[in-house]
């Protein structure tokens, strides 16, 4: 019934647009498992001012308590605690390298995908840096850099770009040989209105995979960065620094490690299902099968 | 402008169109030569088999090759405008052309089922034309794709406005098509064989849709096909197109009453029953050119040989080495394209003595 009411409209209302999303279950149970670690990592540290940093060396590694939800690390910091706190720069490197990798890739690989005297120029650079594993890469750049969270993310977005650009590119070629892109030129449609009007469109859902899986790649590079030193300065709380500071007390206090890793385990995971939901409801053709 | 004064001049006067090109093997001449005129109002088809160079001589009219092809168009295409102003569509330059295309020359394509953009709902893709040449906002916009498509024809047109390309058949896209290559009403229709991905029934009540648009708007439709039928019923002049040129051209009914060229006859030979008597109909053929099998049933005929391939042309006439009629004569020379009676021209050196026995 919902379907027949929406087809009438241009815009479906955001209520049929939910019903749509959620209709697999595990969609609503990754957002809202998403938007809970969001809503902590907004809410808490502003409800209460305990410091993440603050150093208790007479509670040095003891086990998840009451007083401890998920224990203490090595020099008696809340482990909770910091993962709230780290919750925010995690989803902040997350966020903002999955942005600007989306952005810039989508803008290189359109470019490249539509105009071919663009192509081989633009690929073969992005080949080049493909051609380095990602770590290698992104310790080389923060090595250059210097380590600071935003040279990370800088780091990141350089990492990203290509993987990014390679599929908006191979999208794009399929997508400009197409008829309805020489029908939009033929009702006199301008090149830059049918990239953004007639191909965008057309790649998101290529793009939100990418997008969800770049959120996810970032934060678990984020913690493999810092986990080797070259990442977020240990002062500041991140998931992976927590497990880069404290992985050689793991034989001794599993949870200094086991509580951040499946911060990062769900929060990626979430993001990957909530993705595959968006794309799904973004693609016309699926829409029939509700 | 003088409304009538307008009308004495045709609305597109092509001459001497010519269009190559660049493959690795060198260069392709894929049109030459090619000229007609159709007076504002009327319909000229443009047949011939695939590969005739017909599809890519509306492309040429239209500025539309991709540039990957290494396009060169060469001769001149003069578009009489709304406002009666003359302009030669392959000299302008791309953002005039542009301010054209969609409004004053439209195209509709052969294949409904991806000529529209899979994302975008059909009353978008209506609205987007008019918004763009029309300069109507979203709103108004939307109201007349809702109008367009009710002209169209396609019931429950409200509805259909919210719907994307995959929800409709083969003939509702064609006809959304339609809708968006008129939303702006253009004088000049290239129609590039429309019809051709329906099925028999649709193709039907697709024709007699552009008949009526085509009638209440007096626009020109320049029909690209290979399917003699639709010529017979719909066209009033006929150019046929025989391995980049046009080979005969000629009123409908004088086309199918006495085909001067030997490739015509070939083409109606090859019709079959229903539409022969539909050619017959529209101009009274000459059965007597036809073979016939036993029991005075006419056999099926088929042209024998293939095209010639467009990188090694004979130097004679395109069609010789097909020709039940070859003379000597054809081998050493491209036959000109001859000015018969009447609106007739063809190229072949045998058709003034055919014409004039």
């Amino acid at each position: 019934m919902t379907t027949l009411q929406a087809m009438g409209r241009p815009v479906p209302a955001w209520r049929t647009v939910l019903e749509r999303l959620f209709r697999r279950r595990v969609v609503l149970v990754a957002t809202v498992l998403l938007g809970w670690v969001v809503a902590v990592a907004a809410v808490w540290p502003a409800l209460s001012s305990a410091d993440p940093s603050a150093i208790d060396i007479s509670a040095r590694l003891h086990p998840p308590s009451s007083a401890h939800w998920a224990g203490t690390d090595e020099l008696g910091r809340d482990v909770w605690l910091r993962i709230v706190h780290g919750a925010r720069f995690s989803l902040l490197i997350g966020s903002v390298t999955a942005a600007g990798a989306v952005v810039l890739g989508t803008l290189l690989g359109l470019l490249a995908g539509y105009f071919k005297r663009l192509d081989a120029p633009l690929m073969r650079l992005v080949d080049a840096m493909m051609s380095f594993p990602d770590i290698l890469l992104g310790i080389a750049l923060v090595a250059i850099l210097g380590p600071s969270l935003w040279n990370v993310v800088l780091a990141l977005v350089i990492v990203y770009t290509p993987r990014v650009a390679r599929v908006v590119r191979a999208a794009t070629l399929v997508l400009r040989e197409l008829l309805f892109i020489d029908a939009a030129r033929a009702l006199g449609v301008r090149t830059p209105w049918i990239l953004w009007r007639h191909i965008l469109p057309n790649l998101a859902s290529p793009i939100l995979v990418q997008l969800t899986f770049i959120f996810a790649y970032a934060i678990l590079c984020e913690a493999g960065l810092s986990f080797l030193g070259v990442g977020v300065p240990p002062e500041i709380p991140t998931w992976g620094t927590m497990i880069a500071g404290s992985i050689d007390y793991a034989d001794r206090a599993l949870w200094v490690i086991l509580y951040p890793g499946l911060a990062i385990v769900f929060t990626a995971l979430s993001l990957q299902v909530l993705g595959d939901g968006v794309r799904d409801l973004l693609d016309p053709k699926l829409r029939k099968a509700a | 402008m003088n409304k009538s004064l307008e009308n004495l001049r045709p609305r597109l006067e092509v001459r001497s169109l010519s269009t190559s090109f660049g493959t690795p093997e060198g260069r392709i001449q894929s049109v030459a030569d090619v000229s007609f005129e159709i007076p504002a109002g009327q319909t000229l088809a443009l047949v011939g088999e695939s590969g005739s160079g017909k599809s890519v001589t509306s492309l040429s009219l239209m500025g539309l090759h991709a540039r990957s092809a290494r396009p060169e168009v060469a001769g001149e295409a003069w578009f009489v405008r709304r406002d009666g102003q003359r302009v030669n569509l392959l000299a302008l330059p791309e953002t005039e052309m542009r301010r054209l295309r969609g409004n004053e020359v439209a195209m509709v394509f052969q294949e409904p089922m991806t000529s529209l953009n899979p994302v975008l709902t059909v009353g978008e893709q209506i609205a987007e034309s008019v918004r763009l040449h029309k300069g109507l906002d979203r709103r108004a916009a939307l109201a007349r794709a809702r109008e367009m498509l009710d002209w169209v024809e396609i019931p429950a047109a409200a509805q259909r406005l919210g719907e994307y390309p995959h929800q409709l058949s083969g003939g509702m896209r064609q006809r959304v098509m339609i809708a968006l290559a008129m939303a702006c009403e253009p004088s000049l229709l290239i129609a590039d064989e429309p019809t051709t991905a329906l099925d028999v029934t649709i193709q039907a009540q697709i024709l007699a849709l552009m008949g009526r648009l085509q009638k209440q708007t007096g626009m020109t439709l320049l029909f690209v096909t290979h399917n003699l039928g639709v010529v017979a019923q719909y066209a009033d002049h006929v150019a046929v197109m025989y391995a980049g040129r046009i080979v005969e051209s000629a009123p409908v009914q004088d086309l199918f009453r006495a085909p001067s060229h030997p490739y015509t006859q070939g083409l109606l030979a090859c019709l079959p029953g229903m539409a022969r008597r539909q050619a017959e109909r529209a101009g009274g053929a000459d059965t007597a050119l036809l073979p016939t099998g036993p029991a005075g049933r006419h056999r099926l005929v088929a042209i024998p040989g293939q095209v010639s391939s467009p990188l090694a042309p004979p130097p004679g006439c395109a069609f010789g080495p097909r020709c039940g009629h070859r003379e000597a004569a054809c081998e050493l020379t491209m036959p000109e394209l001859r000015a018969l009676s009447g609106q007739r021209q063809s190229r072949c050196i045998l058709s003034n003595h055919e014409v004039t026995a």
